[in-house]
């Protein structure tokens, strides 16, 4: 099993990649998927997060076969 | 409802009129329909824009806008809505957004229109890039509050 990890607009340029996989994490956080997915680089502060699609906190809880989206304030409209 | 995100070009107003004609449930019941149109300005912050990038997340896109239009049907009472939302690259003049309400009375329709379009500006994961006349690029940071006066 394994946790999806996707960036998106100008954090997908900081961090230089669309998408990570991380392999037999077991259950860990938000916070945390982004650090063993990012060991230079620091959240950047106003980056939301979501999981499985849905706003959630970085202290949330992921599991294995979830998707992890980290990305800017929102744009459209 | 229905929601549609385009890469190319669209009409909203051809848009209203197929789903209108679609809608034959609807005939008869509506009194008040609410247009929202959002195009692209060829300025922003004191700047020229050329053309711009948008991007967005597909899947959490669909996700988000169904939340938010649901939760609009709950609190007021609406017969349909439509939302097309373009992606990919646009120039200036080019429809954005629209937000097309039916309702039986005017109140809901506008306050309808109006809570989804507040509501996609700060939840629905659309990201604009512009390319200024000066050939750089720069992210939209953030969208500015639509009751600011």
């Amino acid at each position: 099993m394994s946790i999806k990890v996707r960036y998106f607009a100008s954090l997908k340029e900081i961090v230089g990649r669309s998408e990570d996989v991380l392999e037999n994490v077991g259950s860990t956080s938000v916070i945390e998927v982004w650090r063993l997915a990012n060991k230079k680089v620091e959240l950047p502060d106003n980056i939301l997060a979501a999981v499985n699609m849905e706003y959630v906190t970085l202290d949330s809880v992921v599991k294995e076969g979830d998707e992890v989206a980290f990305f800017p304030p929102v744009t459209g409209g | 409802m229905e929601i549609k995100i385009v890469e190319d070009a669209f009409d909203p107003w051809f848009e209203i009129q197929q789903f209108q004609a679609a809608s034959e449930e609807m005939k008869g019941k509506y009194g008040a329909t609410s247009i929202f149109v959002g195009t692209m300005r060829d300025f922003n912050e004191g700047d020229e824009v050329r053309g711009m990038a948008l991007e967005h997340y597909p899947g959490m896109t669909e996700v988000q806008l169904g939340k938010i239009i649901s939760e609009a049907m709950k609190k007021w009472q609406v017969i349909d809505v439509l939302l097309v939302h373009r992606v990919g690259a646009l120039f200036p003049n080019d429809p954005i957004v629209l937000v097309a309400v039916w309702s039986s009375h005017r109140g809901d329709a506008f306050d309808v229109s109006r809570f989804i379009m507040e509501a996609l500006k700060s939840k629905a994961p659309f990201w604009k890039k512009e390319i200024l006349a000066s050939a750089t690029e720069r992210w939209v940071i953030k969208n500015t509050d639509g009751y600011k006066k």
